[in-house]
């Protein structure tokens, strides 16, 4: 029987294909329905004003760089501004995050203590708990001490992450075999040198699956700093694109600012998404990325 | 008993809640505070006294479950859950049954082109959810909207605005939760569906009595996650509203809350409303889960 399994073992090998091209249509549909919205502006932000009212929805126009300067004059290059400020929020956020997470799950993971799982309990119960029942009080608390309206209002809030966490311990227990712990231990290593030099090398293609998931999670998060900002210096994209829409909504003329603000704002994650597809996993329990 | 303790620290000590200690600190700071201090504002209302001039004459007082009461009272919120109940089954129902056979179609080998599919299926996961609204937005006015040339629909107006907000949510959400459905296929051994192929199984059969059993757990957690995303809907009708005046500032409870607590500056109405929120999200998640446990055991 084995040799009957090996000599069938590659899914292509025995793809015999008796529904047609009927799976493979279904998925290219949908694989349709998902671009075209993003192929859509990758267009329309080439057109100029005249062009986007009234040549053809898919025909490439001429005015993609005077958008762009348009955008960058907008309101003395404040574009750009929102750009850095959510590259600040999502980086400095997700590394925070990622090294908060990496130390709970290996602790979590590897050392048994009292309390234990109570600890681990409440962090992952944060799961289930909506940013609403967060945001609000949030708000209030930093205002009460001055915080609200800052960068800090905007980065503290998103380091814990109560899934990262349950992410790390599940990659701490797979991929840090015990008996390396243990003979660091029996050459005299201290726990923070175990941590330094054993624990975190090991654990590094989950910290950078755990970066990317909350790195784009901020970048995208919308409603905690609606709420906490008030000055349009410190936005981050989202919101900054949620102004100008608001802002432009009623003004035609407007469109190609929109538009193309949009297109610039998408192209940094799907580079990012792109180029990192590896590290792109919803289950860490494998122990090790493949590759 | 003499079995050693996973990873043997035996003489860790405080070691571990060191380790602990910055996600502790950040857990009580940004989520045991806010959620004491909602559940403090929600028993109190501000009392006005005298003309409400004054230094003292703005008190804030104790007022029971009064704001819960005005709460479960408040008509427009009603209308608010039920705007969000039909949106939410058309979401859950179309994203989560578009992630599964769209796993299932990818984890089947006959297909061609799949690893192109499913980066393309995957791709709106790196779109903001603000972009989503202003794309799929811009597609649907009329002036723009290359749709609008075939269909002769109204898509922001009084009827379509649910499917047309659904929409977004379904695309913007369909390729994460086709890749954690497709990672947890890919985990099962090909070996399973060797022996239901000699036994005769055809592939839609493995599908329906292998793959989605085993895919179970997958299923409700992307369930559970779904239901408590889409309770809390904000960021689609909120971005869609400068395009169309269908969508109104109390759309969904989410938007209730935000007027209330920031335009109106009723912080006590919107803290009840915001544990209201939160408590029918965790019955909700809590039920669903019930519920399909009982089924498995029923089953069994």
């Amino acid at each position: 029987m084995a040799t009957t399994t090996l000599a069938g073992a590659g899914p292509r090998a025995r793809a015999r294909r008796p529904y047609g091209i009927a799976p493979t249509a279904i998925l290219l549909l949908g694989a349709l329905y998902c671009l075209l919205p993003v192929s859509w502006v990758l267009i329309a932000a080439t057109k100029s004003k005249a062009e986007l009212f009234s040549t053809s929805t898919f025909t490439p126009g001429t005015g993609l760089l005077s958008n762009i300067s348009d955008l960058a004059d907008y309101r003395g290059g404040v574009f750009w501004l929102w750009m850095l400020n959510t590259l600040l929020y999502a980086g400095g956020g997700a590394l925070l995050s990622t090294a908060v997470s990496a130390v709970s799950g290996y602790a979590l993971a590897k050392y048994s203590f009292r309390g234990r799982n109570l600890i681990f309990n409440l962090l992952i119960g944060g799961i289930l708990v909506p940013a609403v029942v967060l945001a609000v009080p949030q708000y209030l608390l930093f205002s009460k001490i001055g915080l609200a309206d800052t960068y800090w209002s905007v980065l503290l809030p998103q380091i814990l992450h109560p899934y990262s966490i349950y992410l790390a311990r599940i990659y701490a227990t797979a991929a840090i075999p015990d008996a390396l712990l243990e003979a660091g231990r029996i050459d005299g290593a201290g726990h923070l040198l175990l941590l330094r030099r054993v624990a975190l090398p090991l654990m590094l293609p989950g910290m950078v699956t755990i970066f990317l998931f909350q790195f784009v999670a901020i970048w995208n998060n919308f409603l905690l700093p609606f709420i906490m900002l008030g000055d349009d210096q410190k936005f981050p994209l989202t919101v900054g694109l949620y102004t100008l829409l608001a802002a432009g909504a009623n003004q035609p003329s407007l469109y190609n600012l929109i538009l193309t603000g949009t297109l610039i704002s998408i192209i940094p994650l799907i580079a990012l998404f792109l180029t990192m597809q590896r590290y792109w996993r919803t289950d860490l329990a494998g122990g090790a990325v493949k590759s | 008993m003499t079995r050693r303790r996973s990873g043997g620290a035996r003489d860790a000590g405080a070691v571990p809640y060191l380790f602990l200690a910055p996600a502790m600190v950040l857990f009580t700071l940004f989520m045991a505070v806010p959620i004491v201090y909602t559940a403090y504002l929600s028993l109190r209302r501000t009392k006005v006294s005298g003309l409400g001039l004054g230094k003292n004459s703005r008190t804030e007082i104790f007022v029971g479950l009064d704001n819960y009461s005005a709460a479960i009272t408040d008509g427009e919120l009603w209308a608010g859950w039920l705007r969000v109940l039909g949106y939410g089954l058309l979401v859950l129902a179309v994203m989560l049954g578009l992630a599964l056979l769209f796993a299932l179609l990818l984890d089947s080998a006959h297909v061609r082109l799949a690893r192109f599919s499913r980066i393309a299926v995957f791709l709106p996961y790196a779109v903001p959810g603000v972009a989503a609204s202003l794309l799929w937005g811009f597609l649907y006015l009329p002036s723009l909207s290359p749709i609008r040339q075939v269909l002769d629909i109204d898509l922001l107006g009084t009827g379509a605005v649910t499917f047309s907000m659904a929409n977004v949510a379904v695309w913007g959400g369909v390729g994460f939760n086709m890749l954690v459905l497709y990672t947890n296929l890919r985990a099962v051994p090909r070996t399973y569906y060797e022996a239901a192929r000699i036994d005769g199984a055809g592939e839609i059969q493995i599908a329906l009595r292998i793959k989605i059993p085993i895919m179970m757990p997958a299923i409700i957690l992307t369930t559970v996650f779904s239901i408590i995303a889409t309770i809390q809907v904000f960021t689609e009708p909120t971005t869609l509203r400068p395009l169309t005046n269908t969508i109104s500032s109390t759309w969904s409870p989410l938007m209730k809350v935000y007027r209330d607590a920031f335009v109106t500056g009723d912080l006590y109405s919107a803290a009840a409303t915001s544990i209201v929120i939160a408590a029918i999200s965790l019955v909700l998640s809590f039920g669903f889960l019930r519920v399909v446990r009982n089924r498995a055991f029923g089953e069994g």
